[in-house]
């Protein structure tokens, strides 16, 4: 039967890898849009290796269309084994690269990964320089 | 997922319906055969022009119409436009006031849009949170330069059934014109044009187990409207365009199927509906009925669920071969959930878990048995997801 979406964005909603809460994660980013009401939580875990801060893992919770859980899926695999710099640059492109083609109003779920992802990584610096101000 | 023995049900008979093979056999030698142009003189036009007025009076003596009054166009969307258009155009002398529900089909909504960057006033009446419009509201809200009066006769999201019989009545003591889109409702409840208190009838062949592009707008003799298309002079002036006979044959039957077996097919879909809406609203928790459990259209359920969001419940059903609906922003290119769902009082966040479930002459009970199977399955399963 012919289907609206990729099969990769069928596959990543069926079975997405990276689905659920870290307990205690060091960075949580609570985004939603506004205009159709979708709400992505991202979690980080994070460890530092040779003074580098590398994002150990990352999963989601996802309140959208098949779309939205879709992209919260790939943006955590993207991320993941990634130095938090190098994280920071992951865009909303590099979701949309790996779901062609998905339909054009669906982009705005690769900004809300995107979104997501940034929130989470604010968060995560935002806790350690209060540790460190704290300190 | 092997597609070859996947199930294929289709619960979506509120957005069209399959075209009764009954109409498909009538429909066939219009195409090639009898081909002819009802405006030629020579026998294939005078064969087309005489199997067109065959087609009117069916449809006419359906819902207590003159043959004249029944004007064929290519859609309820077309016929829709001409009304508001038409009338709005025809009547500037008068006034340039237009009054229409806030749970119109976007057809109405955006051509009353247009037509307020064309100077006319649109008043949207608000409705109850079953859907209903209350007939005081249009008593109040009619002036002195109003127009027109266009009230859908049932909703095609909730299935809500307008009071339109109290409504025309108030419409033709104040001199108005009174417009109803029958499209969900016509085959499905019967409709007589003169109990009803409209000049204007709206009604579709697709929603009716006829072929797209085939629609039909009944206009009252007298009434004052003028045309969007201009040409040769078809239907009575009001539509030009070479008639689409093989569609029209093909309508005027499903009207006739319609006349025999509205009765029994409401009958069984009555059952299943009922069964329908019982059973989800027990066994999945955190579900929501929206729209009235009386007055309304038997075969549209429209429910809500907590903690998911509609489109990714269609794509789920639609991977197990079952074809359904949403009212979630999700599914709209335009990124607004249904404006009917929020108008009954629905939060955004609710309208966003919305699913339309609706079904038609050829729903079986073993349909909704395995509906009633995977849905509390996909529902637990997004929940998960979602962390709700």
């Amino acid at each position: 039967m012919k289907q609206y979406y990729s099969k990769e964005v069928i596959k990543r909603f069926l079975h997405p890898k990276n689905l659920g809460k870290i307990k205690n994660p060091d960075g949580v980013g609570d985004t939603e849009n506004l205009r159709c009401g979708d709400i992505m939580k991202i979690y980080i875990k994070i460890i530092r290796k040779k003074g580098k801060e590398y994002i150990k893992d990352a999963r989601f919770q996802t309140l959208g269309c098949s779309a939205a859980i879709a992209t919260s899926d790939i943006i955590c695999d993207l991320v993941k084994g990634k130095t938090i710099e190098k994280a920071k640059r992951i865009g909303f492109k590099d979701v949309r690269d790996r779901l062609q083609p998905l339909p054009p109003q669906k982009l705005h779920c690769c900004l809300l990964a995107e979104r997501g992802l940034k929130q989470a990584i604010a968060d995560y610096q935002r806790k350690k320089h209060k540790k460190c101000n704290d300190k | 997922m092997c597609s070859i023995h996947m199930k294929r049900i289709y619960l979506d008979y509120a957005a069209t319906t399959p075209v009764d093979p009954r109409v498909v056999k009538t429909m066939l030698p219009y195409f090639s055969d009898k081909f002819g142009n009802t405006m030629s003189l020579h026998f294939l036009g005078q064969e087309a022009k005489e199997v067109l007025e065959k087609s009117r009076e069916i449809i006419a003596k359906f819902i207590k119409a003159e043959p004249q009054e029944i004007i064929f166009t290519s859609s309820a969307t077309e016929s829709n436009n001409l009304v508001l258009k038409g009338i709005g155009f025809a009547n500037k002398a008068k006034g340039n006031h237009i009054i229409i529900s806030s749970i119109e089909h976007p057809c109405i909504m955006e051509s009353t849009k247009w037509l307020e960057t064309q100077g006319f006033k649109i008043t949207r009446i608000k409705i109850d949170k079953y859907g209903l419009v209350n007939p005081d509201d249009i008593k109040k809200a009619i002036r002195k330069d109003t127009i027109l009066v266009s009230i859908i006769h049932a909703n095609n999201e909730i299935g809500t059934i307008e009071p339109i019989s109290e409504i025309g009545k108030i419409c033709r003591e104040k001199g108005v014109y009174f417009h109803t889109d029958a499209s969900q409702s016509f085959g499905k409840i019967p409709i007589d044009v003169n109990k009803l208190n409209v000049d204007l009838l709206t009604v579709s062949s697709h929603k009716i187990y006829g072929p797209k592009g085939a629609g039909m707008l009944f206009v009252r003799q007298g009434t004052k409207i003028t045309p969007l298309l201009h040409g040769g002079g078809h239907e009575f002036g009001l539509r030009s365009s070479t008639i689409n006979i093989p569609v029209i044959v093909g309508f005027a039957k499903a009207i006739e199927i319609a006349k025999k077996e509205m009765t029994l097919d409401a009958k069984k879909i009555t059952r299943l509906s009922n069964k329908l809406i019982k059973r989800i609203l027990k066994i999945i928790p955190g579900s929501h009925f929206n729209g009235p459990l009386i007055k309304r259209l038997p075969n549209i359920c429209n429910f809500w669920f907590e903690g998911v969001e509609g489109e990714s419940i269609v794509i789920q059903l639609d991977l197990l071969g079952i074809a359904a609906s949403t009212g979630s922003a999700c599914s709209s290119v335009v990124l607004e959930p249904s404006h009917v769902l929020l108008a009954i009082g629905l939060k955004p966040q609710e309208a966003h878990g919305s699913l339309r479930l609706s079904l038609g002459r050829w729903t079986k009970e073993k349909d909704i048995d395995y509906l009633l199977k995977v849905l509390p399955k996909i529902i637990q399963r997004l929940r998960e997801i979602s962390g709700a």
